[in-house]
């Protein structure tokens, strides 16, 4: 059994997980009931990625989860545990965006932003696994992220250019 | 939404997984993909003290082919990996795509196969057709081991067969005689939308190349019209023994109008879904037929 855990004085057991977030190994003693958004925003101030629905309707919270886009509101911390994970943090190299990130600035893909990090690694994902998606399997690709404000059109635009492909709408 | 307090096992047997849930009885809940157990917790529906989770026993993620006999796959097996497995979609494609059409990318990466039984909800899109191929269900308990038909599993919405101290462990479809199936999801959107109504078929037909095309035999389950997935036996009797034509795939599709068991929610209305059942009844029973298993 993985269990590794000590008891606090409340009863409670705390368990070690070593999860490898962007890169970096981090080994924390948490909670089983510690959600994988808020290990990467409570325990390691990664806030990139956002709440929404915290239902797995919304995409917003999404992170990729041995390079597979995963909801974070809805998977266990201790269940990533010796995982790799990748959250919008780990895309851009030190000054310089990601392809992705920057096509969304060109094309005016981002409005108030909170959908911005889900869509960009749903983005991601269906980049790693297909570099020149049509425009159907870039809409079927952010089928799980809800955008309230762009309307979905520069989205797509702009995951398209990032493939080097021009959208046809 | 914060999840309460619970224990956290995951058992690396099936035996050492029965021990847990013998112990906390009542207490424990099983975690596969938690896609739907974690919501349920977070609206406070559940408040397992102990969760195990099932995805480290061995074999549990498993597709494989059983020469002869029939696809394997284990309860562990997330629909992405249905949707992408070489195996099923050699032999039935059909059941991909019911996967495909579940979700969003996001919660095909991480819900199951066993999750989407066990949790009996009435719309749940892989159970028709699963039960329209005869597939069976594999549960384990302590000290034995049962295999029984995938459809006596539910007993009624959210209610299964299984005891608290048993597993589903693995999903068999055996190798049968039927020639060509479908499954067609209504849904208020393209993704992300559970179906207002499902219709799965599955027929074995005759001479169909040489233009006299007959069914010998048939299966038709309902999905999301009634307390649990629903056998559309009359139907079934419509068709068997008859020629493919429209007057037939109509006549059925006016029976299945009739027979399922539909409820009206925010989602639709009785009569809505009863046209549905009658129209997608009628248009499987179609697709079927040009495309195989496709
Ligand atoms: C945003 C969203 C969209 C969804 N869309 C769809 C959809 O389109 N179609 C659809 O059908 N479903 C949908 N679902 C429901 C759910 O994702 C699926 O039913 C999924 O297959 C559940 O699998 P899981 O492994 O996540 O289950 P879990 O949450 O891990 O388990 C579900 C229940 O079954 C029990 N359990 C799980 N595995 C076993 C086992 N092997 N033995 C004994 N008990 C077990 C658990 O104790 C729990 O009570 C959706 C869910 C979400 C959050
Ligand atoms: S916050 Fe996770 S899917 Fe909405
Ligand atoms: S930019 Fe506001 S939700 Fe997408």
């Amino acid at each position: 059994m993985t269990t590794n855990y000590i008891t606090d004085r409340h009863g409670i057991r705390r368990y070690m997980v070593t999860i490898e977030v962007n890169g970096i190994e981090y080994t924390r003693v948490i909670k089983a009931n510690v959600l994988l958004v808020n290990f990467l925003r409570d325990e390691l101030d990664l806030t990139g990625t956002k709440k929404g629905c915290e239902l797995g309707d919304c995409g917003s919270c999404t992170v990729l989860l041995n390079d597979r886009p995963v909801n974070s509101c809805l998977i266990l911390a201790i269940e990533c545990d010796g995982m790799k994970v990748t959250s919008i943090e780990g895309l851009a190299e030190t000054e310089s965006l990601d392809i992705i990130q920057q096509k969304f600035v060109e094309f005016g893909a981002v409005q108030c932003g909170y959908c911005t990090a889900g869509m960009i690694m749903s983005a991601k994902a269906l980049l790693m696994k297909n570099p020149k998606p049509t425009e159907g399997e870039v809409r079927a690709g952010i089928s799980g992220n809800l955008c309230r404000c762009t309307g979905y059109i520069n989205i797509i635009k702009a995951i398209m250019a990032a493939s080097g492909q021009e959208a046809a709408i | 939404m914060y999840l309460p307090d619970f224990d956290y096992y995951a058992p690396e047997s099936v035996s050492e997984a029965l021990d847990l849930l013998t112990e906390h009885k009542e207490n424990a809940k099983v975690i596969c993909g938690g896609t739907d157990l974690l919501p349920k917790m977070k609206h406070e529906l559940l408040a397992p003290k102990v969760l195990i989770s099932i995805k480290k026993l061995p074999n549990i993620k498993k597709i494989e082919y059983v020469k002869g006999k029939g696809i394997s796959i284990g309860a562990a097996a997330t629909h992405n990996e249905i949707v992408f497995s070489e195996v099923v979609n050699s032999k039935y494609p059909s059941i991909c795509n019911a996967a495909a059409q579940m979700a969003a990318n996001q919660v095909r990466h991480v819900g199951t196969i066993g999750g989407n039984i066990v949790s009996a909800v009435p719309s749940a899109d892989l159970p028709p057709i699963l039960i329209a191929l005869g597939a069976t269900a594999k549960i384990a308990g302590p000290g034995k081991e049962r295999v029984i038909p995938l459809e006596d599993v539910f007993t009624g919405p959210q209610q299964n067969c299984l005891e608290a101290n048993e597993l589903l462990t693995e999903i068999f479809i055996p190798d049968g005689d039927m020639t060509c199936s479908t499954y067609h999801k209504f849904a208020l959107r393209r993704a992300g939308a559970l179906a207002v109504v499902g219709v799965a078929v599955a027929l074995q037909t005759k001479g169909c190349a040489d233009g006299a095309c007959s069914i010998e035999d048939a299966r038709i389950v309902y999905g999301a019209v009634a307390p649990t997935p629903m056998r559309g036996v009359k139907a079934e009797a419509v068709v068997k023994g008859k020629m493919a034509t429209d007057d037939v795939f109509e006549e059925a599709g006016k029976v299945a109008y009739s027979e399922c068991k539909p409820i009206s929610d925010f989602r639709a209305s009785e009569e809505y879904r009863r046209n549905l059942v009658g129209v997608y009844t009628k248009r499987c029973l179609k697709r079927a037929i040009e495309n195989g298993h496709k």
